[in-house]
């Protein structure tokens, strides 16, 4: 177990001369680009960790004149902030990000999809959008970004759904295949990836692979952005080399007390004290769009699920019968067996259906129910029935 | 081709099958629940997911295209207790009255439950969290949301065959429902009523309003004389809810069951189609001569034909515009209803008061017609109660009537008489046909120029039909058509009425008369006709009304001698004062919602 | 209710009449009127040319397309686990006595309305509330009372 223990960074949010960077990329050929960030490990900041360069690589052998760069800022789940922090304070490297994906895939036109909580940022992001456009028809460069709002479903995070809620439509997740690489946005092929991604890569191209790769472990390469949040005496945004072990995060994040740690947010894992030694926050481990929740001693696990399970029930987009059934019945499981309604061993039927909705659920919404619900009630079952 | 293996047996399929059509080739059976072969792929209930070989998660083999070189097994324990989870949970969330439901031991849920021969149900029942609905406000269907699984069948239909989208998926997670606009009554809102959504239900969620016991009620009332009359799809459909395959002509049998049911007369709607004919030929031929000869710009072309009252309505909500260019003729069912308690209470001598008229037909928005305010011409409610094919199907059944066994018997006259050109009303393209074979002989004294009367452009399945007919060597009467060419459309299902809508709408296609039906196929096709409808039934069924007109002595409505009495006795001639008071109607603007 | 008038016409002039116009429009009829009423959703169905029933099925699907009548101030109060940890309950029962309603509810002069809603993306300053578009952040019932305040003097 590779363990690189607890490093803060500063590379996301480092000032950078937007210009240079953006020039130096279109120098670049579209291979190179691709070769980059393919030799970087990158892999999507959003959670799903799919490989950037991969995504990168099969959107630009997709044939078709009209193709998108589509930047995924519908940041719903639950503890994590950090796109809107780096919307906030670093935008012009997501625009730039998305300039350079594009000129990697072969889009003129990037979207992006800002949740509508984060509406308040939409003055100040299209000041600097119009100086970016400024600067790369300075440069030359055609490549023009709009931005498109949700307007409260987190089931819009996932990739197809938010292609169905900018062309105008409910939220449903879309069948796969086709893959957005292949037919995403308007049917035509797409890149989508996180706000921090799109940063990242952008970093990647400053800074090269090389120096990216020093960063973090072989299957979770680099830095990010962690949003803490929860019982800790320093909630807030923290960018940390990736490849530590929980125990490291809650020597420096928890407040002594610390009984349980959410890694990845609702459709994450509980990770209880337990296994903080043994549990290493990335891809190798527990992987994290960057949600780092805190749970104390004073904490009851069957608030927290049933918090997550409420969450789940009202934000499945409803279409598929293992999500939009799964979740009412886990729901409504945990709370018979709590009042007593229903037998303690009840609890092994339900981890059975989160099981099914694992596999059998339409989209990764609906697969990632089961992970928090089997990982609390795995790990805190006494909270549960008692 | 793709080469693929299923159950460790190989399969080659064309590019873009699904896994689920593939299995079907090796006749490995999938259960399904969303899927419908004549909707887009939904993939939303999950019973048809299979195991993929190196997939992470069980694919949904109704979304997913075959891949070259995949192993699926369709059967594996895995899928197997995901499958029978996703029931149960479908199970959870419905109503299961099974024996109390209108369409028990018809239910693709209720079969599915039965293969999986549940003992004990193991998830919690939801039911009672929801404050489920039941809307009867419509004339035609009963839409109960506690039935609902959600499969979204109903939405798909209403906008991708219909165009029409009355109904739609609301809310989303736990709420997630199939609504109106706005969770208004489906009698408020733009439904066409056209039942489409009721044949592809897998459930009880959609169901006709049905009027089997006021029928009951009214045969064995011996203060009433019951005439019964058949659309002429009914007998090419009813033996699919009575044993027979599909295609099946049970005209002889229908007729005989109806007698023992105890309808006091059993009369035919082909009559009525034949005096449509008669009627709407004359009216598009006076059209033509006031728009071509005389220059009145106050005539409306092309002219719609009104058989189809799914098709009145939907104009009425999306295309009010268009109203004037409606023909002003009833429905053959509401001709016949309104003769029912005149022409034929008075030659019967029978106190119209004491007629109740009922009529079967393969078409749901008929009940909502027989109800409308304008259809009661003859002093009472026209056609008093309809009943679809389906529930024909069930009264007979409740009889007892062994229907396979029994003998042929023929219609009583007057009023069931018809020809071959009353029979093909019931397929799309049908009106156009028996119109034309009688208004081009009207015209120019000679046959239709088409082998053996069959006009085949105008059939068949294809969603938009155009024809364009010379019209040469007119009789004298009508010379000022000669060398006119009539130009005519067909389309059926409401998503194709629609596309032409546009077309005329925006000028750039010019007819003069238009034939259109609300349902794909035409009434064959209806929303009142045995479930399950797919394309090759409809085939089935339509191939059966060609074939009963061939078999007709009589292929064209001019000749039906019922009509030539009635004419002679009664109405005096098409579109006299007295076909108007009886046999033609208006129609009203609705809103769009 | 509010007279949709000229604005539907308007908001499909700007961003166009196909059916990937739809959020824009609905967001920016929200934004103006708070909520959608029936005859707006009418009059965006028609200058789409989809049904009505299709846009109530899109709008009931975002939780801020409110399709019931909302107050000009919509306060927002997040539920989801960190703001409930920290205190969310005892910032609504201040927002409550304060307007005198319930969640879920809109004040008799239709200036509030009160919802609960899933997290709005600011845990490590929990409890968090968004009034109409603004989030405010590491409330107190005190804190929430005079923002409250503010906005009743606006």
């Amino acid at each position: 177990m590779e363990n690189k223990g607890l490093n803060k960074v500063d590379l996301i949010f480092e000032k950078i001369d937007n210009h240079e960077v953006l020039a130096k990329g279109f120098k670049m050929s579209k291979d190179e680009i691709i070769q980059e960030i393919l030799n970087s490990g990158l892999k999507g900041r959003g959670g799903a960790g799919f490989p950037t360069g991969m995504k990168w690589k099969f959107t630009s052998e997709a044939k078709s004149p009209e193709k998108y760069i589509v930047c995924n800022a519908d940041e719903g789940e639950p503890g994590t902030f950090k796109d809107r922090e780096i919307l906030d304070r670093v935008s012009n490297k997501v625009h730039g990000g998305m300039a350079i994906a594009g000129k990697a895939i072969g889009a003129k036109k990037g979207i992006v999809y800002l949740r509508g909580e984060y509406r308040y940022l939409l003055p100040k992001l299209m000041i600097e959008l119009d100086s970016f456009h400024k600067m790369i028809k300075k440069i030359g460069y055609d490549f023009e970004i709009e931005y498109r709002l949700g307007s409260g479903a987190y089931i819009c995070g996932e990739e197809s759904a938010l292609f169905e809620s900018i062309e105008g439509k409910r939220g449903e997740p879309r069948n796969k295949p086709p893959y957005p690489t292949v037919s995403g946005v308007y049917g035509k092929p797409t890149s989508i990836n996180n706000v921090e991604t799109l940063v990242t890569a952008m970093m990647i191209v400053q800074h090269g692979a090389k120096n990216f790769i020093q960063y973090g472990t072989k299957d979770s390469r680099g830095s990010k952005v962690f949003s803490v949040s929860g019982d800790t005496p320093t909630p807030g945004i923290f960018e940390l080399e990736l490849g530590m072990t929980v125990q490291q995060f809650v020597n420096e994040f928890g407040d002594g007390d610390t009984k349980a740690v959410q890694v990845g947010g609702a459709s994450g894992f509980c990770v209880p004290r337990k296994k903080f030694a043994e549990t290493i926050i990335g891809f190798e481990g527990v992987p994290t769009g960057g949600s780092m929740k805190l749970f104390n001693s004073s904490r009851s696990m069957y608030n927290v699920l049933h918090n997550y399970l409420e969450f789940f029930t009202e934000e499945s987009c409803g279409q598929c019968t293992p999500c939009r059934v799964g979740c009412q019945q886990l729901l409504k499981g945990v709370e018979k067996v709590k009042k007593g309604e229903a037998k303690s061993t009840y609890l092994n039927e339900l981890m059975k259906l989160a099981d099914t909705m694992k596999i059998a659920a339409k989209c990764g919404l609906g697969q990632s129910v089961g992970n928090a619900f089997k990982s609390i009630v795995g790990n805190f079952k006494e909270e549960i029935i008692y | 081709m793709i080469n693929l293996l299923i159950n460790d047996q190989k399969v080659a399929v064309q590019n873009g099958t699904t896994v689920l059509a593939a299995a079907r080739k090796l006749k490995i059976n999938i259960p399904t629940l969303c899927n419908h072969d004549d909707l887009c792929v939904a993939g939303n209930c999950r019973v048809c997911i299979v195991e993929q070989k190196g997939a992470k998660t069980l694919i949904a083999s109704c979304a997913t295209p075959a891949a070259e070189g995949m192993e699926i097994h369709t059967n594996t324990l895995k899928v197997r207790n995901a499958r029978k989870h996703i029931v149960e949970l479908l199970l959870s969330e419905h109503r299961s009255d099974c024996t109390k439901c209108y369409k028990n031991q018809n239910c693709e849920l209720q079969s599915l439950a039965n293969d999986f021969a549940f003992g004990d149900h193991v998830f919690l029942d939801l039911v009672e969290d929801k404050k489920y609905s039941i809307d009867r406000s419509s004339a035609s269907f009963i839409k109960d949301d506690s039935k609902c699984i959600r499969c979204q069948r109903c939405v798909r239909t209403c906008s991708e065959l219909q165009s029409v989208a009355a109904i739609t998926v609301a809310n989303k997670g736990a709420h997630q429902k199939i609504s109106s606009f706005h969770n208004r009554p489906m009698s408020q809102v733009v439904c066409t009523n056209c039942g489409q959504c009721v044949n592809r239900c897998p459930t009880g969620a959609l169901v006709e309003k049905t009027a089997i016991d006021q029928v009951w009620d009214a045969i064995y009332d011996p203060d009433k004389h019951v005439v019964v009359q058949t659309a002429p799809a009914v007998r090419v459909a009813l033996g699919e809810d009575l044993g027979y395959d599909p295609g099946e002509r049970v005209t002889g049998k229908m007729v005989n069951a109806l007698r023992q049911l105890g309808f006091n007369s059993v009369l035919d709607t082909d009559f009525s189609a034949d005096l449509t004919i008669m009627e709407e030929g004359t009216e598009l031929l006076v059209r033509l001569k006031k728009a071509l000869v005389d220059g009145d710009k106050s005539i409306s072309l092309p002219m719609f034909t009104s058989c189809s009252p799914g098709w009145i309505k939907f104009v009425e909500h999306k295309y009010p515009e268009f109203l004037p260019n409606m023909s002003t003729c009833k429905s053959p069912q509401q001709m016949f209803g309104a003769l029912a308690k005149t022409f034929y209470a008075k030659k019967n001598n029978i106190d119209p008061s004491k007629i109740v008229s009922v009529s079967i037909m393969p078409c749901t928005a008929k009940k909502f017609e027989a109800d409308r305010p304008e259809m009661r011409s003859s002093g009472f409610k026209d056609v008093d109660y309809v009943l679809t094919t389906r529930e024909l199907a069930v009264m007979i059944k409740q009889a007892g009537i062994d229907f396979r066994n029994i003998e042929e018997a023929n219609y009583d006259s007057v009023m069931g008489n018809s020809t071959g050109a009353g029979v093909i009303f019931g397929a799309t393209g049908g009106v156009m046909e028996a119109a034309l074979r009688t208004a081009y002989e009207i015209v120019t004294g000679r046959e239709v120029p088409f082998g053996n009367l069959n006009i085949t452009p105008v059939r068949g399945m294809d969603g938009v039909k155009e024809a364009t007919i010379k019209i040469e060597g007119c009789v004298e009467a009508w010379k000022f058509l000669e060398g006119a060419e009539l130009k005519v459309a067909i389309a059926h299902g409401l998503a194709n009425a629609n596309k032409i809508m546009k077309m005329v709408r925006d000028g750039k296609a010019t007819y003069h008369f238009v034939e259109i039906m609300a349902c794909p196929g035409g009434c064959i096709g209806g929303g009142g006709q045995p479930i399950p409808t797919n394309l090759k039934i409809r085939q089935k069924r339509m191939a059966a009304i060609y074939a009963e007109d061939e078999h007709k002595e009589l292929r064209k409505s001019h000749l039906n001698p019922d009509v030539i009495a009635i004419y002679k006795e009664f109405l005096d001639q098409p579109n006299s004062h007295k076909s108007h008071e009886l046999l033609h109607t208006h129609y009203v603007e609705r809103d769009n919602y | 209710m509010y007279q949709v008038g000229n604005l539907v016409k308007e908001l499909s002039d700007k961003h166009g009449h196909a059916r990937e116009s739809l959020m824009p429009i609905l967001q920016a009829i929200v934004q103006k009127h708070n909520y959608l009423t029936d005859e707006a959703m009418v009059e965006v169905a028609r200058e789409l040319d989809i049904s009505a029933a299709e846009v109530y099925g899109t709008a009931s699907f975002y939780t801020f397309l409110d399709t019931q009548v909302k107050g000009k101030y919509v306060i927002r109060v997040c539920k989801t686990i960190t703001c409930s940890m920290k205190g969310k309950s005892d910032i609504i029962q201040s927002i409550e006595e304060m307007l005198n309603i319930k969640v879920g509810e809109t004040t008799p002069d239709n200036q509030f309305s009160l919802i609960e809603t899933n997290c709005i993306g600011w845990c490590h300053k929990a409890p968090a509330i968004l009034i109409n578009d603004l989030p405010f952040t590491e409330l107190t019932p005190e804190k929430v009372t005079e923002i409250i305040k503010d906005y009743m003097q606006k």
